[in-house]
């Protein structure tokens, strides 16, 4: 049985594994030609203020020397072969290889996105359930009205406001950047980091909160319309005991997935109260890129936040296949 | 149904409350600059003397303009492809399936801001990349709408009776669409605006010289430091109200249609 359920397993990953890389190959095909079509020279980016000291000739060498002068379909295919070494190009903006800017500025996000990911995992799912067990009473209503407000709040507004409330009326926290001001950084300790991170990551749960908590509501109505909650009612079981033996496992695996299906939206979320928080994670620098006309660095995010949304998907869906056995027996027809 | 009047009512008076707002009062003048909230300015004015009430409604009529073109395109080209992947065989289906992965696959977010810079930024950039960026969940809630009537019996008796693909899927098909896809279209407007309010605010949007709300906030960023709250607040709370108005119309309307639901 175990050996079985190993082999679907592995055929699974292979399947999802080869959709993921036909999607990958159309991304970063697409967004290379999409990139290529942009009205901002890559020359004029990368030379910026020094447009006076830069000759027609001079601008021939750098159009060489980056491969620019080449048909756009060998520039692709270029940068694709040296993509699949494992070399993303240098930023142009940092003058630093982009996998480096990557994997630096990544481990910040992650931070931030995990922090405000469980934050709002474990809010949003407690704030569903005590809404459907009270269902129909003022907490529920409140509970409903909140969700759905903070569904239709500008995550970069909600930022605004607690900059303007934490960090300049009551000054608890400090108002951008992940690391203090003026400090070298092999002084900066944990506390600092930490500091830093609380508002963008209370943010973010906050918006995060609203998908999970209106599903959960859902579902756990639905549970609790069932038969054998009804038998259980009729056993004498009720309030908190009812829900830990009958409700919580039905509800947790969807929530739990669809946590890791909203990968997507942490990330769009997250690009934003970067922006607001001056925070170095992965979404300030794809802003940057895109401003300042990062051609490699842009590409790099590209296919980095496509893979990042690829993960979450894939565990939602492993997640359902190995816990569920439904969904097995319904994919191996 | 009261609420749905007065929302609409709401959202009509700001789209009429731009033309009948005097321009004047956004022009710069700095004998009343950076002073809070009153009732000579209910929402203040900025380090210019502008009078921050008429540069919210501005920028919100501005807003629901894209959102509203930019949810129209969004809502064709879901329906567009929604049918085609419904009628058009398993090929493709297959297709738009991998179409909607593909857009599924990298965030909201970053698609936007990679379309903004390929055209450049400015109002075709953020409409074209809104329109290109919301369909797929319309897309595969028609799909599945148009697989049900597909199966019903007064469509395969046309098919019997030897109607053409084209005229079953405009004359059966569609009919039964159009209130799935109005109600998808007023559920997308509010992501829309959002949206562009989020690209605009990111720099990659509007140009500057436009009264949106974006650019209002992220000026605004500048000044929250000195204390001045005003300039940030009210504009949100303005984009905020108007979003959730949109939701709540929409909402409505699709207990309206969906009696499934409507004893929610």
């Amino acid at each position: 049985m175990r050996k079985g359920l190993n082999r679907h397993i592995g055929i699974f990953l292979l399947l999802k594994s080869v959709r993921m890389a036909t999607l990958l190959v159309a991304i970063c095909f697409i967004s290379f030609l999409l990139i290529k079509n942009s009205p901002i020279d890559p020359i004029q980016a990368y030379i910026g203020a020094d447009l006076l000291k830069v000759g027609p000739e001079q601008r021939e060498k750098i159009a060489e020397y980056w491969g620019l002068d080449q048909p756009v379909m060998v520039q692709f295919f270029n940068w694709g072969s040296a993509l699949l070494t494992g070399d993303l190009g240098t930023s142009m903006i940092y003058r630093r290889p982009v996998a480096e800017i990557i994997s630096e500025r990544f481990l910040n996000s992650f931070v931030l996105m995990i922090t405000a990911w469980l934050l709002s995992g474990i809010i949003g799912f407690a704030m569903g359930v005590i809404s459907a067990m009270k269902k129909d009473t003022w907490v529920d209503k409140f509970i409903k009205w909140y969700c759905y407000t903070l569904a239709s709040t500008p995550t970069f507004w909600l930022g605004l406001l607690m900059l303007i409330v934490f960090a300049v009326w009551l000054g608890w926290f400090p108002i951008g950047l992940g690391v203090p001001a003026g400090v070298l950084a092999e002084d900066v300790t944990i506390a600092d980091r930490i500091n830093h991170l609380i508002l963008p990551a209370i943010t973010l749960s906050v918006v995060g909160v609203a998908n999970v908590a209106l599903h959960t509501r859902q579902k756990l109505i639905d549970v609790l319309a069932s038969d054998y909650v009804l038998f259980a009612r009729a056993r004498g079981e009720y309030g908190f005991g009812l829900f830990w033996r009958h409700g919580l496992r039905n509800v947790a695996l969807p929530a739990i997935t669809l946590q890791f299906a909203a990968f997507s939206e942490l990330f769009g979320g997250a690009v934003l109260a970067e922006q607001v928080f001056s925070y170095p994670g992965l979404g300030q620098a794809t802003v940057e890129a895109g401003l300042r006309g990062d051609v490699p660095l842009l590409l790099g995010l590209v296919i980095c936040s496509a893979l990042f949304v690829f993960i979450g998907n894939l565990i939602a869906d492993l997640i359902y296949y190995v816990l569920d056995p439904r969904i097995r027996e319904g994919r191996m027809i | 149904m009261i609420v749905t009047v007065i929302a609409v009512i709401f959202l009509l008076s700001i789209v009429v409350g731009r033309f009948l707002l005097d321009e004047g009062r956004i022009a710069t003048n700095l004998t009343i600059r950076n002073a809070p909230p009153s009732f000579d300015h209910l929402f203040g004015t900025d380090w210019l003397g502008r009078d921050m009430f008429t540069r919210t409604i501005m920028g919100l009529s501005l807003s629901m303009g894209v959102g509203l073109i930019g949810a129209i395109g969004s809502a064709s080209i879901a329906l567009i492809l929604g049918m085609a992947a419904a009628t058009m065989g398993k090929m493709v289906d297959r297709m738009i399936s991998w179409l909607i992965d593909l857009f599924l696959s990298v965030p909201h977010l970053v698609t936007l801001i990679l379309i903004a810079f390929t055209l450049g930024g400015g109002f075709k950039g953020i409409v074209i990349g809104i329109a290109l960026t919301h369909w797929p969940s319309l897309a595969r809630v028609i799909r599945a709408e148009v697989m049900q009537i597909r199966s019903a019996e007064f469509v395969q008796v046309s098919q019997k009776m030897g109607k053409s693909r084209w005229f079953i899927a405009v004359q059966h098909i569609f009919p039964h669409l159009i209130p799935q896809v109005l109600v998808g279209f007023l559920l997308l407007f509010p992501h829309a605006i959002l949206h562009e309010a989020a690209v605009t605010f990111l720099g990659l949007g509007l140009s500057p010289h436009e009264p949106a709300i974006g650019i209002i906030l992220s000026e605004s960023m500048k000044y929250l430091s000195s204390g001045m709250w005003w300039l940030a607040f009210f504009p949100g709370l303005c984009l905020l109200i108007v979003v959730r108005t949109f939701d709540t119309i929409g909402e409505n309307l699709r207990m309206l249609i969906d009696p499934t639901r409507a004893h929610d």
